[in-house]
């Protein structure tokens, strides 16, 4: 075999290398190429965001103020209304927005602080800790979740902390399952073990190592968990085991101008009433669903077939 | 042993165990109450011989494990104790009587009209479900999977009265085809009962199905996605006889699990569609205990979801290990 | 146009093919006008490097393209028909009749739900070839051809009753069963052991030859293709570098890429006897939880400031025998002494200057970087953990250690995906040099490089070692690896040690067994190689 002469360098081996852009820029970028259904959600999220925080400049009266005419039809005093206590609906629509948004909200991070923290430390750890956790995770699965929320608040009562620390609590289970499973589709890589034989400490192994590699998922994750506690509560609510009035809140909301609907065939509007919370909720919940596809699509790497 | 019978009783005991741990959860809740949880229901007419009684009957003042005992054997005999509604009132009065009717006699009725429900809705959603899901999966990307995929997307972010509203006022305010409210009885006859059931199921069946369809169509792209797929495309089979032969018979598994965790959310759903048009099901008993506070009513609705869900759950993996080859045929 | 009677007729025309694929939203080039020729019973082998466009160029051979490329250009004539032209129903029946496809992994190509005899008949049956009768003793057959164990009932099996290598050439009858004009063979040894391999290339090469079936055998091993194929095609990023009759390539070659891939293992070391032992594991046993013991009674002395290699196949216990040494594995009997003191044989209970004395180097440079750290992160951990170095002192070390291992400032912040695979395995090399190890582990640390590539590894190391004074232990299950880096060689097999000792006395006779068999089936570049072994093997038998 005859002796080459070595004309190779590793310094000249191919690879791809990235323009380096600033976090903004890429954004930028991301943001111009997503499909329409990505803008249609990221616009719904943010107006439902502004309302939420910007609720007492927006609403024209207050939460609970109570007007003399219950079940008003829809005039110019009242946008949409008056309910059977005689409150402005489109007020309470307008605090429902920071109400049950802002619970929704504590609840899902509630949920990812358990769930998550559980579930990587399951994953790192392994052995008794993980077979105890996995096992009584799937067992508080075994009771389906509303079922379970509602025996658990018959218990103790339906305020807002319970509510939020029981569906945490319930939600968090799905968390784990999840945090764990990725995590440890990361522990068994070679570079965490790498971390080990150095002699790095769980600390470092969890925060520098794992955790930057498993965000894609948690990320959209945490955006599915959002509208699934949303509707949840939202559920629980309108059962009248939530949210408890005089707070406004989409869920009791429709409960209590559920009666109007069977006044569709004479007063449309009076009937559009008690839906008007319902549709709230239910396009938030569809915008989240649209940003959270199209994160997952960008995330994934798994694009669609062309022929 | 043959290895799948081994794996099948490993399986139904851990089904077991479940159920176990399940209902000692469900019994021992009840004591993580802070407080009295006596005082609280008899109110403010409770005297202290009232609340002692109350307690003596309730059985309160035994050891927790002995309670727990009673109450599981006692429940496995099917006696699931006694409502404490219209207790107080009896007991500040006369303490020796009880008018209280027990769980199980109120639990039974509403157990049928529930199944009849559920079973009315899962005969359509299911081959619904599985037609959708797996057409959208083979003709990905066209018109009629994005359409269908947009329709459930839209249909599962809706909460379920919000579905059950807009049918009531398409179908039975405007136009008035069916009654909102479905007020079954155990004398109603049988087409009169479909009749009366009919705007529910649509209700339930049009969440589960967006549900089941989209995890279908996830299970069969990812299914088609396998190596042995595409080698039998390049032995020149054509497409039909590549899913019928190839994709399917592995496609068991992750259909029976698709479809029983769906029908167990069928047995959630089925809560707020009851409270909705009354019907009086399970779900309606439950929602009305958990206002009243009615313990033991809740313990047994309960326990009823939890043991179907286990059951349906456990179901679904049997078909897994029944159809997987390396389970029926070892090494 | 020829007829096709005489057994010289071309049988395959591929004239100016481009293939692209689409990733990252764009449309990338894979192959560029590409001409491949192919007459009745001749074999081409078709090399080149990891990602050159082998096997797409094999499956366009069939006119078959993956979902995500597209033909862009060039004609494929078949017996005179154009495939890139013909509608799916068309090629269809030309899949699996005319033309078959023998994939890299077995175990991944068959129906996990069907037995083995069905799927081998399929093709054939479905096509209307012939009567399912005929058709099963005919596969029955091919079974026997193929010298798998029990061919008569082998068929009742399923795809995961059966061994790799026996799935491997189930695959090979089942593409036989047809009889087809062209076969592609995609790889189909690569993920076989050496030992596995020698068998199924022979099958392989005499059933094409009895039923003279043209083939494309598509591999990255030159030695494998040397055995097998009449005419080599060569190929680099989507291009044609040079085409020419075996004999002649391998003694001739006239372009600089193809002499590259030619340049097997030019270094040699040369043998060092060390008196010391930086490192020795005595005695030990192993296993995984409560499972079946993995080493059995393992000794191993690590000389040095020299190189030991430890050779085997898959599951021999070479890895595990790394485990042992880190820590990560903590052996059930038998101790380990480093540098004459007693190592702690849990990870947990060492020091960290014992953990920073030895050091481990992976296979996978895929996976064995945080895909989230940049380079600076990656070689500076070890400074800021095990020497406490901040600030400047920090930033030039880690300028040094990249100079060390001929790479530059410049790749300071990249991050591992802007990286080759040579190059990431430079800065995992950089990144156990950063601790200043006595001892280096390097675990198949070439096996998942191309050929040049382990070449520019080989020499870095041997340098390092040189400079440095470092000692290595060195897995792998590549003999010429050996050959080329090692001053003593352990031959490990089924948990065992089965031999130790120089390299000069591991490599020359008497053997034993295990040794003899292994290396005897390491395939050499000399075409006449595997006709030589199995007339050995017989004239034994």
């Amino acid at each position: 075999m005859s002796k080459l002469e070595n004309q190779y360098s590793a310094k000249d081996e191919v690879a791809t290398v990235f323009i380096r852009r600033t976090f903004f820029q890429r954004a930028l970028i991301t943001l111009k190429k997503a499909p329409f259904t990505a803008w249609l959600g990221m616009t719904i999220v943010f107006i439902y965001i502004f309302v939420a925080v910007f609720a007492p400049l927006i609403a024209p009266y207050g939460e609970a103020q109570i007007f003399k005419v219950p079940y008003a039809p829809w005039d110019e005093i009242h946008v949409f209304g008056t309910d059977r206590l005689g409150r402005d609906i489109l007020s309470r629509l307008i605090y429902g927005a920071r109400n049950t948004m802002g619970i929704a909200i504590l609840t899902t991070l509630l949920a990812f602080i358990i769930g998550g923290g559980l579930g990587l430390l399951a994953a790192i750890l392994r052995g008794w800790i993980d077979q105890f956790l996995a096992r009584f995770v799937d067992i508080l699965m075994a009771i389906p979740s509303l079922i379970f929320a509602l025996m658990l608040l018959s218990i103790f009562g339906s305020t807002a902390f319970n509510l939020i620390i029981i569906i945490a609590i319930l939600d968090s289970t799905r968390v784990f399952r999840l945090s764990r499973a990725v995590g440890m589709n990361v522990a068994v890589m070679e570079y965490v073990e790498a971390a080990r034989l150095r002699g790095e400490k769980i600390g470092w192994i969890m925060g520098r190592e794992i955790l930057p590699n498993i965000l894609p998922p948690l990320v959209a994750e945490f955006g599915l968990r959002f509208c699934y506690v949303f509707l949840m509560i939202a559920s629980l609510s309108f059962l009248g085991v939530g949210i408890q009035p005089p707070t406004a809140d989409w869920g009791s909301m429709v409960r209590e101008t559920g009666e109007l609907i069977q006044y569709a065939q004479y007063d449309i509007t009076a009937a559009m009433t008690p839906i008007l919370p319902a549709a709230a909720i239910g396009i938030l919940t569809i915008g989240v669903n649209f940003v959270v596809d199209w994160f997952l699509y960008l995330t994934s790497g798994l694009k669609d077939e062309h022929k | 042993m043959h290895p799948i019978v081994a794996t099948l009783i490993k399986r139904i005991g851990l089904g077991i165990v479940s159920l176990f741990f399940v209902s000692l959860i469900i019994f021992s809740s009840l004591n993580l109450l802070p407080g009295d949880f006596v005082e609280a229901v008899l109110g403010q007419s409770r005297t202290e011989e009232t609340v002692a009684t109350f307690r003596k009957e309730l059985g309160l003042d035994k050891p927790f494990h002995i309670r727990y005992v009673n109450w599981l054997s006692a429940a496995v005999q099917g006696d699931l104790g006694s409502t404490f509604s219209g207790r107080n009132a009896s007991y500040a009065n006369q303490p020796q009587q009880s008018t209280a009717r027990t769980v199980t006699s109120l639990l039974k009725p509403r157990l049928y009209n529930t199944f009849f429900l559920a079973a009315m809705t899962a005969l359509i959603a299911v081959p619904l479900s599985l037609f959708l899901g797996i057409t959208a999966a083979l003709y990905r990307n066209t018109f009629y999977d994005r359409t269908v995929n947009a329709s459930a997307l839209a249909t599962i972010s809706m909460p379920e009265f919000f579905v059950a509203y807009i049918l009531i006022i398409c179908l039975a305010s405007i136009y008035q085809f069916f009654p909102s409210l479905s007020n079954v009885t155990s004398s109603t006859p049988f087409f009169e009962r479909v009749y009366l059931s009919i705007l529910p199921a649509l209700t339930l069946t049009l969440v589960t199905v967006a549900h089941m369809m989209r995890m279908t169509r996830a299970a069969i792209i990812n299914l088609l996605s396998s190596p042995y797929i595409e080698m039998a495309q390049l032995k020149g089979l054509s497409r039909s006889k590549v899913i019928l032969e190839h994709a399917l018979p592995n496609a068991w598994a992750p259909i029976a699990n698709i479809i029983a965790f769906n029908l167990a959310y069928l047995i959630v759903g089925v809560v707020v569609v009851e409270v909705v048009f009354v019907y009086p099901g399970v779900g309606q008993l439950m929602v009305d205990s958990v206002i009243k506070r009615d313990i033991p009513v809740v313990q047994g609705c309960a326990l009823v979801f939890a043991l179907t869900y286990i059951s349906l759950n456990l179901i679904a993996d049997v078909i897994s290990i029944i159809t997987n080859p390396r389970l029926l045929y070892p090494k | 146009m020829n007829t096709n009677n005489t057994d010289n007729s071309i049988l395959l025309e591929m004239k100016n093919v481009s293939i692209e694929g689409y990733s990252d939203e764009k449309w990338h080039p894979i192959i560029n006008e590409v001409d491949l020729r192919l007459k009745r019973g001749e074999v081409l082998g078709l090399i080149g490097e990891s990602g050159a466009g082998k096997s797409t160029l094999g499956l366009a051979a069939m006119g078959f393209v993956r979902s995500g490329c597209r033909f862009t250009g060039g004609s494929v004539l078949f017996k005179g028909k154009d495939l890139t032209k013909m509608n799916e129903r068309e090629k269809q029946k030309l899949w699996g009749t005319k033309f078959s496809y023998v994939a890299q992994s077995a175990a991944a190509a068959f129906n996990p739900a069907h037995r083995l005899i069905n799927q081998t008949i399929e093709a054939s049956v479905s096509h209307g070839i012939g009567k399912q009768d005929q058709l099963q003793k005919d596969a029955i057959e091919l079974y026997r051809e193929m010298q798998l164990p029990n061919p008569e009932e082998i068929g009742d099996r399923y795809p995961h009753q059966v061994s790799g290598g026996q799935l491997q050439r189930t695959m090979t009858a089942m593409a036989m069963s047809s009889k087809p004009d062209l076969i592609i063979f995609d790889e189909p040894t690569t993920a076989l052991d050496v030992t596995t391999q020698v068998n199924v290339l022979a099958t392989i090469r005499n059933i094409v030859k009895e039923h003279n079936t043209a083939a494309i055998y598509i591999t990255h091993d030159l030695a494998v293709v040397a055995q097998m194929a009449d005419r080599i095609q060569v190929l680099r990023y989507g291009d044609t570098i040079e085409e020419s009759e075996t004999n002649n390539m391998l003694k001739t070659p006239k372009e600089d890429y193809t002499k590259s891939l030619w340049a097997v293992r030019s270094i040699k070391k040369k043998e060092k006897n060390a008196k010391d032992s930086i490192l020795s594991i005595e005695n030990v046993d192993a296993s995984y939880g409560s499972g079946p013991k993995v080493l059995q009674n393992v000794s191993i002395d690590v000389p040095k400031g020299g190189t030991v290699a430890i050779v085997g196949e898959s599951g021999s216990g070479k890895s595990t025998t790394a485990r042992v040494i880190t820590g990560l594995l903590p052996p059930q009997k038998g101790r380990i002494l480093f540098e004459g003191k007693k190592l702690e044989t849990n990870l947990d209970e060492r020091s960290k200057e014992n953990l920073r004395r030895i050091q481990m180097i992976y296979q996978s440079p895929d996976t064995s970087m945080n895909p989230r750290h940049t380079v600076r992160d990656i070689i500076g951990r070890p400074l800021e953990f095990y020497h406490n170095m901040k600030g400047s002192e920090y930033s030039k070390r880690v300028i040094e250690l990249l100079n060390l291992i001929e790479l530059d400032e410049s790749f300071i912040d990249r991050l591992p995906s802007e990286l080759s695979g040579g190059q990431k395995q430079r800065i995992c090399i950089a990144r156990a040099l950063a601790a200043e190890p006595k001892l280096i582990i390097c675990d198949e640390v070439t096996s998942a490089l191309d050929q040049i590539v382990q070449e520019g590894i080989l020499k870095l190391l041997l340098r390092l070692q040189s400079e440095l004074n470092i000692s290595y232990i060195f897995i792998t299950h590549d003999i010429a690896t050996v050959k080329a880096i090692s001053d003593e060689v352990v031959v490990m097999h089924n948990g065992y040690v089965v031999e130790q000792g120089m390299k000069s006395e591991i490599f020359s006779p008497p053997h034993p067994d295990y040794t003899k068999l292994l290396l005897s089936s390491v395939p050499e570049m000399d075409p006449q190689w595997l006709t030589k072994i199995l007339s050995s093997q017989k004239s034994k038998n």
